[in-house]
């Protein structure tokens, strides 16, 4: 099943062409890794998935993002609740400046959720499938931000989940984490591809070979900023690139 | 090679006397009130009202009309005020209509206190019909504390990161939720030292009551906020230039009186910001 489809998404900031042309299926509770080098557009396009790039002003998108076959730049569609449903970590731990409890439970109140119980039941269930929750358990008061930044990002993963979203995009959440806390990272990500569709944006070709499902390689050229160049099970693409440029890239002869 | 540490001395030296220069006459002014009112203030002096024209008796009524009329300055200038920095800083898209709203703001912070006294006149006590009031005090006073209300207060929203609007926008929450919830708190000690400065100016002013609240003489507690008051920095004014024969001790008194006010406000102000700026980690 397919989760998201694009059809001839192109994007735009101000003049300038930031995405070419990109028709891509991710499919559903797995893994998707989109690499390729800097500028490639990789960031962009995760963005558009749950129209982040909307709170930048002058961009422009075009085509379609079909999520569930319903086109999310459609005039009636809701962001905000779109947001919920595609939920995003970003790449460096940003928890807000307060308790761990109340930085899970940001989500369900902005939902509507008000009961201490059933808030509670949320935080601990999110902050489990995180696998924070034996970490902070005995003080749920403390602050964020006196966590380590592997704790931090985790922290950040279980507020995601914590609104019950159908998709995680994760924009690099393991750029500024130190190689035990980014295993962590990804041991989470299989444990939470069971339910969720996963986009992982990285740097980390070892990262998107040891993590992913899929691969989708993004390249731009003189001309056109942000295509996609191959996408497929993350084996072929990284054992039997169907594209050279594919190839030179993950034999790391540029970027 | 030397040259440079003497340089260094001289311009340490010259820094240094500007800096004293700067607060030398401050510490003169503010020795000499207290010295010199120190000696008025007693329970009387506080509580009582004035007597013989003024020249015995307390500054009752002026402190009382000095603290309505900071409050009623507050209650107008805060809402509107904080309302208004959200809505620029949060809302508003960067258009020609929203830079000259601000470039405004900035030029209605310098314009003398006196054109807001003569604008309250006209507007609020003939206009409007509320009379020499402290509705139109307050609302004249509120007018004038707006600027720098706004002002500090989007100042505030703004240095909040981007980020938490980002995430709060991520997690589903609408834009009201993440400044609700997320920026405001996080915003709070810079705005609350905004609204403190702003009705700080409002309690010291004088010319802008003048024509619209201030009683020159009114030896009773305003009855109702159409009524007149007294107010200290009229009062002040009144008995340092209006009253002959004033021992010089109730002048002193009254401007040490209005002196302890505002100084108290303001360390409420700083202990609040410094306290905050404790807890902010980002």
């Amino acid at each position: 099943m397919d989760k998201i489809k694009t059809e001839h998404l192109y994007f735009y900031y101000g003049r300038k062409q930031a995405l070419w042309d990109i028709n891509i299926a991710i499919p559903e509770r797995h893994i998707t890794a989109l690499i390729g080098p800097s500028g490639c557009g990789k960031s962009t396009f995760l963005r558009c998935l749950n129209r982040m790039n909307d709170t930048i002003p002058r961009t422009r998108a075009e085509g379609k993002v079909l999520l569930d076959g319903q086109d999310i730049y459609s005039p009636d569609t809701n962001v905000v609740e779109l947001r919920r449903r595609v939920g995003m970590v970003f790449q460096r731990p940003n928890p807000f400046p307060a308790s761990v409890f109340d930085n899970v439970a940001f989500g369900p109140r902005v939902l509507g959720l008000y009961s201490r119980a059933e808030l509670a039941d949320v935080v601990e269930e999110s902050l489990r499938s995180a696998g924070l929750w034996d970490e902070v358990k005995d003080n749920l008061g403390q602050d964020a931000l006196s966590l380590s930044l592997g704790q931090q990002q985790r922290l950040c993963i279980a507020r995601v989940v914590a609104v019950k979203p159908e998709v995680i995009l994760m924009d690099e959440p393991c750029s500024a984490l130190d190689p035990i806390a980014t295993l962590k990272i990804e041991d989470l990500m299989r444990a939470l591809s069971t339910e969720y569709t996963i986009v992982i944006v990285t740097h980390n070709m070892q990262q998107a070979a040891r993590a992913s499902d899929f691969t989708a390689f993004m390249l731009s050229d003189a001309e056109r900023t942000g295509q996609l160049i191959e996408f497929g099970p993350t084996a072929d693409v990284f054992t039997r690139p169907r594209d050279k440029r594919t190839e030179d890239y993950i034999t790391g002869r540029f970027g | 090679m030397r040259n440079r540490f003497v340089a260094q001395r001289v311009g340490f030296a010259l820094l240094t006397l500007a800096a004293l220069v700067v607060v030398i006459p401050i510490l003169t002014i503010v020795a000499t009130i207290f010295i010199r009112g120190a000696a008025a203030i007693n329970w009387e002096f506080l509580t009582a009202m004035p007597r013989d024209g003024m020249r015995a008796g307390g500054i009752f009524p002026a402190i009382v009309g000095t603290i309505v009329l900071t409050l009623g300055t507050a209650l107008v200038a805060i809402p509107l005020g904080v309302g208004g920095a959200i809505y620029l800083s949060e809302y508003a898209r960067d258009t020609w209509l929203t830079r000259s709203i601000r470039l405004a703001i900035i030029n209605l912070a310098g314009i003398p206190s006196v054109v807001y006294g003569l604008f309250g006149l006209g507007l609020f006590v003939l206009l409007m019909g509320f009379g020499t009031s402290i509705v139109a005090g307050s609302l004249t006073l509120a007018i004038m504390t707006l600027p720098i209300i706004i002002s500090t207060a989007e100042e505030a929203l703004r240095a909040v990161p981007t980020e938490f609007r980002t995430v709060s926008a991520s997690l589903g929450g609408t834009r009201w939720q993440g400044i609700r919830y997320i920026v405001l708190p996080q915003a709070l000690p810079g705005i609350i030292t905004g609204v403190i400065l702003g009705l700080l100016r409002a309690a010291g002013e004088t010319a802008p009551i003048l024509f619209t609240v201030a009683a020159f003489y009114l030896p009773r507690l305003p009855r109702s906020p159409l009524d007149q008051t007294m107010a200290l920095p009229y009062h002040l004014y009144v008995v340092s230039t209006q009253v002959p024969g004033m021992p010089s001790e109730i002048q002193f008194g009254t401007a040490l009186v209005l002196l302890g006010l505002v100084l108290s406000l303001n360390i409420v102000a700083t202990t609040i910001r410094s306290y905050f700026r404790r807890r902010r980690q980002w």
